[in-house]
């Protein structure tokens, strides 16, 4: 710490300079913030509705493809099925297009299969008791200011109702909280009341989840699942919750890859962008790493306060650009709601980006520092 | 009384390409505790090499040369920064100070390398100021001084550790004539006062005059040593 205020004057000898690189950190750490939390988001979702005694069985030929209702029957009679229930895609917006919301017609069996939902006795009975009501998830309540008694008309997506409105009416008479944040975006309604409303979809759901006693047998059970329906026209492909989640996501895009290449290339052109700074900077003040020198401070020393004086830069940066994503998607999530997956800039993307800005720092430092450990001081003295 | 400062046979050679320069050959010289020595000759003739190596900032090709009893001629690069963090002082020609640095911790960065407390820093690094008169400029930086007021917070850091010897190149080669001249007083007092030892390089008689002892260098070799009139 007693060598701080030597970093510090060292970075802010050429305020603009270290102003203008200080940005290009910032931006840098603000997309890694934003891509970072995106793709928790989702990391996210495949693991916790990974567990590993959840079963999915979708249709073969994509999850818009119905399935019949009556197949729940048959999977609760195949050995080692607990529960089933039935999940349907309904979506909507409310008010104007842009709010879009996940909307699912969910099966009897619902709560059963997801404990982690906490939601009151009474709201779970009036759900059980009310024709058309819904429950939602807190973030999404907040988002539209919803309360508990609230009627709220949602425009369907792809059902409208017999008669052909596409406006659904439905009454909130709960809401709930999740540790999977990402849920709490979304608002279930039971199918039954889908079932009988919708113009067509009759008499089929989305897909089964299923809750089994054994997840050695997973495989077992999901072969015997999908034989069932084995050469019908609506042959199923039943597997586990996580990699039902990671097919469902790479329908759309392989999200990893586009995070990794996006990263790759907005790091290297900021090792390349800070690492020319540092080595101006190392440069121009040879004669005062000589005199450092020059009063007993050892080559490790010079190479340590280097190293400091760049990692502290790109550190400074990174810290900036997490706390300006970590604004961001609070501003995003309010606006978007669930129509942008994101989680909270929180730990384990602080962990990973300040390893990240450690090891840029580092990497950037490296060259300049070693020039600096390096250099003769007669020579540098002499402004050889 | 032994030397301080003692130095036999000294030789320096630097390889250029595939030139070989001697720049310095086989000195031998002794500086005695307390004594101010002014190193003249002319440019080339290894003034400043020789007091690179008195500094302990560069090693001789062949010969020795003992600080203290100390042979620094065989210490190796690490050993010789802590050597010099504790027994030498530098004051250069053109102050060589950290200008986005105030003229305290300018004065400080010696001590960064012991274990005082950041307190006893200070403290130490405004007596060094005081010492040099320049107490009421503490918060001063560099560039808010004037040469001689520059010079003068350099020779405070050069003193801040106490080393027992002061190494000063031309250290009034880029001040005025007044500035000059109270640079050297106060280089004068150090030595007779404090009982620092200098070594001091210069161009100027009249700076040479301020010391005891003149040492003239040509074509690397010591050709002449006299008392000075001071």
């Amino acid at each position: 710490m007693k060598f701080l205020h030597l970093i510090w004057g060292a970075l802010m000898r050429r305020k603009a300079r270290t102003a203008f690189t200080l940005l290009s950190v910032v931006a840098a750490f603000l997309l890694f913030g934003l891509l970072e939390s995106v793709g928790s988001a989702f990391t996210q979702v495949g693991q916790s509705i990974g567990a590993a005694h959840r079963l999915i069985t979708a249709a073969k030929t994509g999850l818009m493809t119905p399935l019949p209702v009556s197949l729940e029957r048959q999977i609760h009679t195949v050995p080692g099925v607990q529960v089933v229930t039935s999940e349907t895609f309904f979506g909507g917006t409310y008010q104007k297009p842009s709010n879009f919301i996940n909307v699912l017609a969910v099966g009897r069996n619902f709560w059963h299969l997801n404990t982690s939902m906490r939601l009151s006795a009474g709201a779970r009975r009036a759900f059980a008791q009310t024709q058309t009501g819904v429950i939602v998830g807190a973030a999404l309540a907040r988002r539209f200011h919803w309360k508990v008694g609230d009627q709220i008309p949602i425009k369907a997506m792809i059902y409208p109702r017999k008669g052909g409105s596409y406006t659904w009416t439905f009454d909130i008479v709960g809401m709930f909280r999740d540790r999977m944040t990402l849920r709490e975006q979304v608002m279930f309604f039971r199918w039954r009341y889908f079932d009988e409303a919708a113009q067509f979809g009759r008499g089929t759901v989305g897909w089964y989840v299923e809750q089994i006693g054994e997840p050695k047998q997973a495989g077992r059970i999901a072969q015997t699942i999908d034989a069932l329906s084995s050469n019908s026209g609506h042959e199923t492909r039943t597997q586990t919750s996580s990699a039902f989640a990671a097919d469902f996501y790479s329908q759309y895009v392989d999200l990893g890859l586009i995070v990794h290449a996006i990263m790759g290339a907005v790091f290297f052109t900021l090792m390349l962008l800070t690492g020319n700074t540092m080595a101006q900077a190392v440069r121009e003040r040879t004669p005062e790493l000589a005199v450092l020198k020059t009063l007993g401070f050892s080559n490790r020393a010079v190479l340590s306060l280097v190293l400091a004086e760049s990692v502290l830069l790109v550190l400074l940066g990174g810290a900036l650009g997490l706390l300006l994503a970590g604004a961001t998607v609070h501003v995003l999530q309010g606006q978007m709601g669930s129509q942008l997956p994101m989680l909270p800039v929180a730990g384990a993307i602080w962990l990973r980006g300040a390893i990240a800005m450690v090891a840029i720092g580092l990497v950037v430092g490296a060259l300049p520092a070693r020039r600096g450990m390096r250099l003769s001081i007669v020579n540098a003295l002499a402004g050889r | 009384m032994s030397a301080l400062v003692e130095i036999r046979s000294l030789s320096k050679v630097y390889q250029r390409g595939r030139q070989r320069i001697e720049v310095l050959h086989h000195i031998d010289l002794e500086v005695a505790p307390g004594e101010f020595v002014a190193l003249m000759g002319p440019s080339g003739s290894g003034k400043t090499t020789l007091l690179n190596l008195i500094g302990g900032l560069d090693s001789p090709t062949e010969g020795t040369l003992a600080v203290a009893g100390e042979r620094i001629d065989r210490l190796g690069q690490g050993a010789l920064a802590r050597w010099r963090a504790t027994h030498v002082g530098f004051v250069f020609q053109f102050y060589n100070l950290l200008p986005m640095l105030s003229a305290q911790r300018n004065v400080e960065l010696p001590l960064l390398l012991t274990k005082l407390s950041g307190s006893q820093r200070r403290r130490n690094a405004g007596v060094a100021l005081q010492l040099v008169g320049l107490a009421d400029r503490a918060t001063h930086k560099p560039g808010e001084l004037s040469g001689g007021q520059q010079q003068r917070v350099a020779i405070a850091r050069a003193i801040v550790s106490d080393p027992t010897l002061l190494v000063c190149d031309e250290p009034t080669g880029d001040l005025d004539r007044q500035s000059a001249e109270d640079v050297l007083t106060l280089l004068q007092r150090l030595n007779r006062e404090h009982g620092k030892t200098i070594v001091m390089v210069t161009h100027d008689p009249k700076a040479a005059e301020h010391a005891g002892r003149i040492l003239q260098l040509d074509k690397g070799t010591l050709v002449q040593s006299e008392q000075a009139v001071a």
